[in-house]
């Protein structure tokens, strides 16, 4: 059971952001789901690179000893930088779509939005 | 000079994106120096990139497929953690698409963009999305494909709301960036999920192993659902007319190069990786023999039709012409994945061999949806670039407010008229090539669906037509009296597309036999770009 703990809360988090993104009307929590779905990615990745009793890859030396493949933290690195770089330009857009329409509410953005 | 040649050609599958990646950065060093300097600079950049990714789908078309493997060789069947690019036919083929729309719109930004501030880093991002589509269109690593897919996310959702200054334009990109950011994070959950189970990255090696199980099909759907939203599909199009319609035009142009890109992962991914286990395995239910190709080809036909007919039916009521092109976009993306739906649900498992093979008519809809990926982006290009022409010169794309064009800009409408005619699949222009083929296989699946291909590619005509009317003929109008024809870099863009148009519309067959054809070959038989990794099987 507690090996499931982790793959239950990529699954919650996966679902929340999901929902944030979808029922959310204001742009900054759907901005927060979208990265909490990122976490909640980073997390499964993580996870799965998990081998009990391993060690990190370094060459210690001596000691025989499992190590775990680094491929999963690989992509987990570049997959963070990718989403800090969607998230800058994410808030970016809304400092410019505030200074247009004076909101953040999503339904007066799309009735501003017919010319 | 020909071994360098030779040279030039083993290595262009990582020159083809290390130019534009290292011409985009470089661009802004460059605009320090001048206007001009800069534009001639990208140009430069542009058609080198062009040029070796022709030369690579010439060599790709001509000796068979091509391997690239980063930082080191590689020999097949040993385990192997190595980003590598594997090009077949249909990788090839998408390469011709990549190589004319980046270059097209820059040659026509010259003129278009001239007045406007930020042009550096507008460069930079073009190229930006041209490194990230090639790359998409040439990587055989599920990871990798994630990587361009965002860098092609990313510079495309900046460029859309280039225009800052207009709030719609910024809305549209919010709403691209969204909607890439979360497909995108669907694609990674599906190659996590992919990975967990079989300790691999590389397609040919996922597509080698896949069992087909819960979990695959979990992350099929996954993939397929974020591809899907990428390319515009129906339910999930809103985004596009948002995005082609307020993007500045040349951006829209390099945007259908993305929209491709991401319709050929779809069909890397349910052709290659997926291929062998959808095509062959079957499903009884009662009485009914079922298998899961002749399902996702129902699937892909019900959603394609219902693009089609949305797309065209939205387009006819719009007012704003660049609105009517996009939703006209995504009728034409349609009628691809129509062709593809179509082509899946003749697939059957060869009583002899075991091996998928496809009906005659599956074969035609095959080449068809293929030739017509080419065709779509040549045509909607074209209608892109007129509508830029129109915005550049009357400022404003609106059709209530425009008339009598055709008194001024004579080489304008002649383009518009090629780009009406190619569009709504009227010979003798490359439209009606390929969607020939689309509605005599489709007639073969299911009369029905020929049928209503055919009566939206009518309502295309007629919405086009109500353009051509309200736009370019009639009496002039007073505000519009002194408008010019657009400058000379404009008219190089659109003639280069016109040319092309014309140019297979009159030669189809030369096309559908040295291009398309090896392109369908690679789809259907994915078992020699599985082979070329694992060392056969």
């Amino acid at each position: 059971m507690i090996y499931q703990i982790p793959f239950i809360a990529v699954a919650l988090l996966v679902l929340i952001g999901l929902y944030a993104v979808v029922f959310k009307r204001n742009l900054i929590k759907i901005v927060i789901g979208i990265t909490i779905i990122e976490s909640g990615v980073n997390l499964f990745l993580i996870t799965l690179g998990y081998r009990e009793g391993s060690i990190a890859p370094i060459y210690h030396g001596t000691e025989e000893a499992i190590r775990s493949l680094p491929v999963p933290q690989a992509l987990t690195l570049t997959s963070i930088v990718i989403g800090v770089a969607v998230l800058a330009l994410m808030l970016s857009f809304i400092v410019y779509i505030y200074r247009h329409y004076n909101t953040l509410d999503v339904r007066k953005i799309v009735g501003g939005d017919e010319e | 000079m020909n071994q360098i040649l030779d040279f030039l050609v083993l290595h262009s599958p990582a020159l083809v994106v290390a130019i534009p990646l290292l011409g985009a950065f470089l661009t802004v060093l460059v605009s320090k120096i001048g206007n001009r300097v800069r534009n001639i600079f990208v140009i430069i950049i542009s058609a080198l990139t062009s040029i070796f990714a022709l030369l690579l789908s010439y060599d790709v078309f001509t000796n068979g497929i091509r391997i690239y493997v980063f930082g080191g060789s590689y020999n097949p069947g040993e385990t192997m953690i190595r980003i590598l690019f594997e090009i077949d036919g249909i990788n090839a083929f998408m390469l011709i698409i990549a190589a004319i729309l980046p270059f097209v719109a820059i040659i026509y930004s010259w003129a278009f963009m001239n007045e406007q501030t930020g042009l550096d880093k507008y460069y930079t991002l073009i190229l930006l999305i041209t490194a990230g589509m090639l790359g998409m269109m040439m990587t055989g690593d599920m990871f990798n494909f994630f990587v361009f897919l965002e860098i092609t996310s990313i510079a495309s959702a900046a460029l859309i709301a280039f225009w800052t200054n207009k709030g719609n334009a910024v809305a549209a990109g919010f709403k691209y960036i969204v909607i890439s950011a979360i497909g995108a994070l669907f694609v990674l959950l599906a190659i996590a999920l992919l990975y967990g189970q079989y300790d691999a990255l590389n397609m040919a090696i996922l597509a080698n192993n896949i069992q087909f199980g819960l979990l695959d099909k979990m992350a099929l759907v996954l993939i397929l659902a974020a591809l899907a939203m990428k390319a515009g599909i129906v339910p999930m199009h809103m985004w596009l007319p948002d995005a082609y319609g307020r993007a500045p035009s040349s951006v829209t142009v390099v945007l259908i190069g993305t929209t491709l890109a991401s319709l050929y992962g779809v069909f890397r991914v349910i052709f290659t990786i997926y291929g062998n286990h959808i095509m062959t395995s079957l499903r009884t239910i009662g009485e009914f023999i079922l298998t899961p190709g002749l399902t996702i080809g129902i699937l892909i036909i019900a959603l394609a039709v219902l693009t089609i007919i949305v797309g065209v039916f939205m387009a006819i009521k719009q007012s704003d012409f660049k609105r009517m092109i996009a939703f006209a976009a995504v009728a034409e993306i349609g009628y691809i994945f129509l062709a593809i739906g179509a082509a899946f649900s003749t697939f059957y498992a060869n009583p002899e061999t075991g091996a998928a093979t496809l009906t005659h008519s599956g074969e035609i809809a095959l080449k068809g949806g293929i030739f017509h990926i080419l065709n779509d982006a040549l045509d909607v290009s074209l209608l892109f670039l007129v509508a830029g022409a129109i915005y550049f010169t009357a400022k404003t794309t609106s059709l209530n407010k425009l008339g009598g064009l055709a008194r001024n800009m004579k080489y304008t409408s002649v383009f518009f008229l090629i780009g009406l005619l190619a569009v709504s699949g009227l010979p003798p222009m490359n439209g009606f090539a390929s969607k020939l083929m689309i509605y005599q296989s489709t007639y073969q699946v299911n009369p029905i669906l020929a049928i209503v291909a055919i009566l939206c590619s009518i309502l295309l005509l007629a919405t086009f037509v109500k353009v051509l009317h309200s736009a370019f003929l009639g009496p002039k109008i007073s505000n519009l009296e002194n408008i010019k024809e657009v400058p000379r870099s404009m008219l190089i863009a659109m003639g280069i597309i016109a040319c092309l148009i014309i140019f297979i519309g009159l030669f189809p067959n030369l096309v559908v036999e040295t291009v398309v054809t090896p392109a369908a070959n690679a789809l259907k038989n994915a078992s020699q770009y599985i082979a070329m990794i694992t060392g056969g099987f």
